[in-house]
């Protein structure tokens, strides 16, 4: 389990970081905490050519109140997201979410964009900002751009960002005042959710993010809809999973996944309306 | 490439392979064996030392990663012979049995407490989620853990 050689390369800032990237273009990937891209190295699952540290650019570590949003740098750790007083006061859902990230050693040195940026499913945040309608600043040679996070996952483990592109900042729209509510349903404490819900309610709109229901981090739009007409928790959650293509796999059949995606839902609107 | 880190107090300036893990450095290049490698796949916990003051998994960070920075092991936390309190409640409350994950439960327990001075136990319970026992001795780490932050 010795990941494949690799030439490494420290970036210093995003600059130097971009630099990297478009010489080696996409034999190169990005290292953040790490801890979603060594493991699947370990496992040989990726082989990176050249590996570029960007571990070490303190100006991408940030949680700014940015007025109408929070604005929250891509390579802010987890524990510092989860344990910051404003993220605890103006996105309650992140920093619970945040809570449920694998242990408090993954959290240590795992990061949020990191974690957005590879694209997994079965992670947790990401179901956070599409219930936030997050948007996403991507750094690249010409530029920077928004992307609205409907059209940032675009399949397994793939997303928006060019290979030439990094992703710098996450914006999460204010919602003081709304209700919320995280659901992870798993068999052991630190494992990934077999299905997760994230849920946010204001004045009768709700954005609700699925965990794991589909090749890349999906929102319960018909769920969503219900809500919107006026549908009860109860009601609403009976469409989570229409639409929804989960897998079948050791822990969990599509079928008890879709059963989970609708009853996790309900709990998320019931206790996000209480 | 050659790395510079301060293990246990002491720098060490070593010359790596960008794909060697920290756990393996630490092991192997510096000979500092009390940090085990249970799951390697970085669920089970008992490879935990610290990095600068907090817990993390030594397995699943490179050694370039730790260039620069402190590292501590379970065999940095005893002083002049006295065992840190965290080793010597574990000692009290027989909180192992074979004893393997012990080193990182010892270590990631030093940092739950460092952050939560008093934790409840359900916050211990929590704390400890990233380590596993495979001998089903939690009830005596979590005494143990409870001991220290009276």
């Amino acid at each position: 389990m010795i990941p494949a050689a690799f030439e490494y390369i420290r970036a210093d800032s995003a600059d130097a970081a971009l630099a990297a990237l478009a010489e080696h273009g996409d034999e190169a990937k990005l290292l953040a905490g790490g801890h979603s891209l060594i493991p699947l190295m370990r496992f040989r699952l990726a082989r990176p050519e050249v590996i570029v540290d960007v571990g070490r650019v303190d100006d991408l570590k940030y949680i700014n109140d940015a007025g109408d949003h929070l604005a929250i740098g891509a390579l802010t750790r987890h524990s510092d997201v989860e344990t910051s007083d404003l993220v605890k006061a103006e996105a309650p859902l992140l920093s619970a979410a945040t809570s449920y990230v694998g242990d408090p050693q993954v959290r240590h040195r795992g990061t949020i964009g990191g974690s957005v940026a590879h694209g997994d499913p079965a992670s947790d945040i990401p179901s956070v900002l599409l219930a936030f309608r997050a948007t996403l600043i991507a750094q690249g040679p010409g530029g920077t751009r928004e992307i609205p996070v409907d059209d940032f996952f675009q399949g397994f483990l793939e997303t928006d960002l060019a290979p030439d592109e990094i992703l710098t900042e996450i914006r999460l729209p204010k919602a003081a005042g709304a209700g919320w509510s995280f659901q992870k349903f798993n068999r052991r404490a630190q494992d990934w959710a077999i299905v997760g819900v994230s849920a946010l309610v204001q004045n009768g709109t709700a954005g609700i993010g699925l965990v794991n229901m589909d090749s890349t981090p999906v929102r319960a739009a018909a769920a969503e809809a219900a809500v919107a007409s006026g549908a009860s928790p109860a009601e609403a959650a009976e469409s989570a999973a229409i639409g929804c293509e989960p897998t079948s796999d050791l822990n969990a059949s599509v079928e008890y996944r879709q059963h989970l995606a609708r009853v996790l839902t309900r709990r998320a609107l019931e206790e996000a309306t209480a | 490439m050659e790395i510079s880190v301060k293990i246990n107090g002491e720098e060490h300036r070593q010359e790596v392979e960008p794909r060697t893990l920290l756990v393996h450095f630490l092991r192997d290049q510096i000979g500092l064996t009390g940090t085990n490698i249970g799951c390697d796949t970085s669920s089970c916990g008992a490879c935990t030392v610290h990095v600068n003051g907090e817990s993390v998994k030594s397995c699943t960070m490179f050694a370039v990663q730790a260039d620069g920075e402190e590292v501590l092991t379970i065999e940095g936390l005893a002083s002049n012979g006295e065992l840190h309190p965290m080793q010597e409640a574990f000692r009290q409350c027989h909180a192992l049995q074979c004893g393997y994950c012990t080193p990182g439960m010892v270590m990631a327990s030093v940092s739950l407490i460092q952050e939560n001075p008093n934790p409840t136990e359900a916050e211990v319970r929590e704390g400890l989620e990233g380590n596993l026992c495979r001998c089903t001795g939690y009830h005596n780490i979590v005494k143990a853990v409870m001991e220290v932050a009276k």
